[in-house]
C-alpha cells in the first residue's frame, strides 16, 4: 500500500527538465535527487515528503533515454508516479528500476496538489482520498508483472542466468 | 495474414509466423548498442546481475560519443569505466576518441546496423537506424545490461502509422524541414508507443543523409521507432561497407495501419521549431526576426557529410555575423575526413565557424557550446526543450543545416531562400 500527498504538473515534461544531462555525470541516487526536476520548480524536492505521488499530464519522460530520471524521482521521496500516458523508454526505465507507475486519465484530471492518495497495488486500485474518488488500474501484462515481482530488471535476468545454470548441470 | 515491415522484423527475431500490435513477445538482438553517458550505469547493473560474460562479443557496439573528448574528470572516469568493461569482456566494437563519432552517425557507417535486423541502444535517438530498413529503439541503461546479458528483451508489438509524403521537394527544403512540419501537425505525442513508416514518392526519392534526419526524429513524436522500406538506395549505401547477407523486407499490401496520414510537399518552407518543443514547427516566413547568439550545425540529426556541404555551400565566400559564433561539429571521423578532403572545412573556416571534434557535446548542454543566461541558439540538433542546451533561461530553434548557415550570416533566423 502506497501513501502520500500529490504533487501535480503538466503534460510533455522531459527528462532533460526531470534531470538536465549537466548532472548526468553521476548515476549515483543521492547525486541525483537533489536535483529532480529544479529547472521546471526549484523547490519540488524540499515539497515532497518521502512516499508522496507524482501526478502528471500526456507523454510524462519524453525526450532522452536517460535512466537517471527515474532514478532521480525515487530518490527524490516519489514512491508512485500516475499520468495521463508516458513516453515509452521513460515507462520501461521505471519499471525496471521497480518504480510504479500508472496511466489514468480520469484521475489526473480529478487531482490537484495536496491531495492525499492512496494506492493499492494487490487490489489494483489507486484513490484520491480527499475527493473520495477511487479508481481501478489494470494490472500489467504477464512479463511486466513478473518483473516487478523480481524487485525489478535485476532481479529477473538474476533469476534467468541462474535457471540457465541449473539447467547445464 | 499481411503484416507491417515492423512486424516482420519481429517474427523473424522471435521464430513467429505471425505477431500483432499490442503483443508482448520475447525477440533477438542484432546490436546492443551503449554510449559513454548510458554505459557505465548499465556496467554497474550487469555486476550486479552477477553476469560472467556478455551474450555476443560481435554484438555490442560502445561508443565515445556524449561527453568526449572528456570534458571533465566525472566524463574522463565514465569513459574509463566503459574501456575497462570493453577490455574485461572483450568486445569487438569498442570506439575510441578519434576512431568514433556519434553513434547514429557512425553505427550505419561501419556497417554495425543492417535492413531487417532488431537493435536496441541506450540513446532515445537509436530510432535512426530506421532509415536503413531495421527496426531499432532506445532503451534505457538496465535494458542495455539485461540485453547485453540475454542477447534478447521483451517488446510490445509497436502499432504502425504510416506517413505518405507526396509532390516534389522545393529549393532550399530537406529532410529536416519534413521532419519538423510532420511533428507540428501530429505533435510530440502523436505517435506514442507506435512504429512510424514513412513513405511516398518523396521518401523514395532522398538520399540516405536525408532519410537518416527524419527516422532520427521519430522519437520526437513519441514513437517507439522510425523506419523507410530498404530500397536501391539502402543497397548502394551498404555497398562498401558490410559483406554480411541481409534480408531486405517490405510491408505487405494490406497490412493494417493504426493511423494513416498523408502530407503534399510541394508547397514546404524551410521549417524553424521555437521553444520549448520541436512540434513549435513553423514556416520560415512566419518566424518574427529573432536575433541570435550560437548557431550549431550537427548532431545525430544533422552532422552528416551532405548536411555539412548544404550549409558549407551557402557559407562559401560569405562570413559569420560578428555577433554569432558558429558551431560545426561533423558526425563522425569520417565525416571530418571528407570535409577535409572536398575543402568544405576550409569554407567554415575562412566564414569565421569553429569546427569541434564529432561528439554530441552541445546539443546534449554538456559541453562545446553551452548558452549562456537569456542566450539565443539555432541549432540543427532535435530537442529545444526548457534548459537543455546551457542556462534554463536560455532558448534554442531549431532548423535544418539551409535555415543555420543562412542565419548564422545574417545574425538573426533568416530564409536561406532569400539571402
Amino acid at each position: 500500500m502506497i501513501t502520500g500527498k500529490a504533487h501535480k504538473y503538466g503534460d510533455n515534461i522531459d527528462t532533460d527538465v526531470i534531470i538536465p544531462a549537466r548532472y548526468c555525470t553521476s548515476f549515483h541516487i543521492e547525486e541525483l535527487a537533489p536535483h529532480c526536476l529544479e529547472d521546471l520548480d526549484p523547490d519540488f524536492v524540499k515539497k515532497v515528503s518521502e512516499g508522496d505521488i507524482l501526478v502528471t499530464g500526456e507523454n510524462f519522460g519524453c525526450g532522452s533515454s536517460r535512466e537517471n530520471a527515474p532514478i532521480a524521482i525515487k530518490g527524490a521521496g516519489i514512491s508512485c508516479v500516475v499520468a495521463k500516458s508516458f513516453a515509452r523508454i521513460f515507462y520501461r526505465n521505471a519499471i525496471n528500476i521497480a518504480l510504479p507507475i500508472f496511466e489514468n486519465r480520469e484521475f489526473v484530471d480529478i487531482t490537484d496538489t495536496g491531495d492525499w492518495i492512496k494506492v493499492d497495488l494487490k487490489k489494483g486500485f489507486i484513490e484520491n482520498e480527499t475527493k473520495g474518488k477511487r479508481f481501478k488500474i489494470s494490472l500489467f501484462p504477464d512479463i511486466i508483472q513478473e518483473i516487478i515481482e523480481c524487485g525489478g530488471m535485476i532481479g529477473f535476468v538474476k533469476k534467468r542466468i541462474e535457471a540457465k545454470r541449473k539447467s547445464k548441470e | 495474414m499481411d503484416m507491417t515491415i515492423t512486424e516482420k522484423i519481429f517474427c523473424e527475431h522471435s521464430g513467429r509466423k505471425y505477431v500483432e500490435p499490442d503483443e508482448l513477445i520475447f525477440a533477438d538482438i542484432d546490436l546492443v548498442m551503449g554510449t559513454d553517458i548510458a554505459s557505465p550505469l548499465a556496467i554497474d547493473v550487469f555486476e550486479k546481475m552477477e553476469a560472467e560474460k556478455v551474450f555476443d562479443v560481435t554484438k555490442i557496439a560502445l561508443v565515445n560519443d556524449h561527453l568526449v573528448p572528456a570534458k571533465d574528470i566525472k566524463a574522463a572516469n565514465l569513459s574509463k569505466m566503459m574501456r575497462k568493461f570493453a577490455k574485461k569482456y572483450g568486445i569487438m566494437n569498442y570506439f575510441e576518441v578519434g576512431r568514433s563519432g556519434i553513434c547514429h552517425n557512425l553505427i550505419p557507417e561501419k556497417g554495425l546496423v543492417l535492413p531487417g535486423e532488431l537493435v536496441v541502444g541506450a540513446d532515445s535517438h537509436t530510432c535512426t537506424y530506421g532509415a536503413v530498413g531495421a527496426f531499432s529503439t532506445g532503451v534505457g541503461s538496465t535494458d542495455l545490461a539485461a540485453s547485453m546479458v540475454l542477447g534478447k528483451n521483451w517488446f510490445r508489438i509497436p502499432k504502425s502509422i504510416r506517413i505518405k509524403y507526396t509532390g516534389t521537394l522545393p529549393y532550399m527544403v530537406g529532410g529536416k524541414d519534413i521532419i519538423l512540419y510532420t511533428l507540428s501537425k501530429i505533435g510530440v505525442s502523436g505517435a506514442l508507443y507506435c512504429a512510424i513508416e514513412f513513405t511516398g514518392n518523396v521518401i523514395k526519392n532522398l538520399d540516405m543523409c536525408a532519410r537518416f534526419t527524419i527516422c532520427n526524429m521519430a522519437i520526437e513524436a513519441g514513437a517507439k521507432s522510425g523506419i523507410i522500406a530498404p530500397d536501391e538506395k539502402t543497397e548502394e549505401y551498404f555497398k562498401n561497407r558490410t559483406c554480411k547477407k541481409y534480408k531486405i523486407l517490405n510491408s505487405d499490401k494490406n497490412a493494417k495501419y493504426y493511423k494513416e496520414y498523408e502530407f503534399d510537399i510541394s508547397n514546404l518552407e524551410p521549417q524553424v521549431a521555437v521553444p520549448y518543443l520541436p512540434s513549435n514547427s513553423y514556416p520560415v516566413s512566419e518566424i518574427n526576426p529573432v536575433k541570435i547568439d550560437q548557431v550549431v550545425i550537427g548532431s545525430c540529426t544533422n552532422g552528416r557529410i551532405k548536411d555539412l556541404k548544404i550549409a558549407a555551400e551557402i557559407l562559401r565566400g560569405r562570413e559569420v555575423h560578428p555577433d554569432v559564433r558558429l558551431i560545426v561539429i561533423p558526425g563522425s571521423q569520417e565525416v571530418y575526413l571528407e570535409m577535409l578532403k572536398e575543402d568544405i572545412a576550409e569554407v567554415f573556416i575562412k566564414s569565421g565557424a569553429v569546427i569541434s571534434t564529432p561528439t554530441c557535446g552541445p546539443c546534449i548542454g554538456a559541453h562545446m557550446g553551452i548558452l549562456g543566461e537569456n542566450e539565443t541558439g539555432l541549432f540543427t540538433t532535435n530537442r529545444n526543450f526548457k534548459g537543455r542546451n546551457g542556462h534554463p533561461s536560455s532558448k534554442v530553434y531549431l532548423c535544418g543545416p539551409q535555415v543555420a548557415a543562412a542565419s548564422a550570416i545574417s545574425g538573426y533566423i533568416c530564409d536561406p531562400r532569400k539571402i
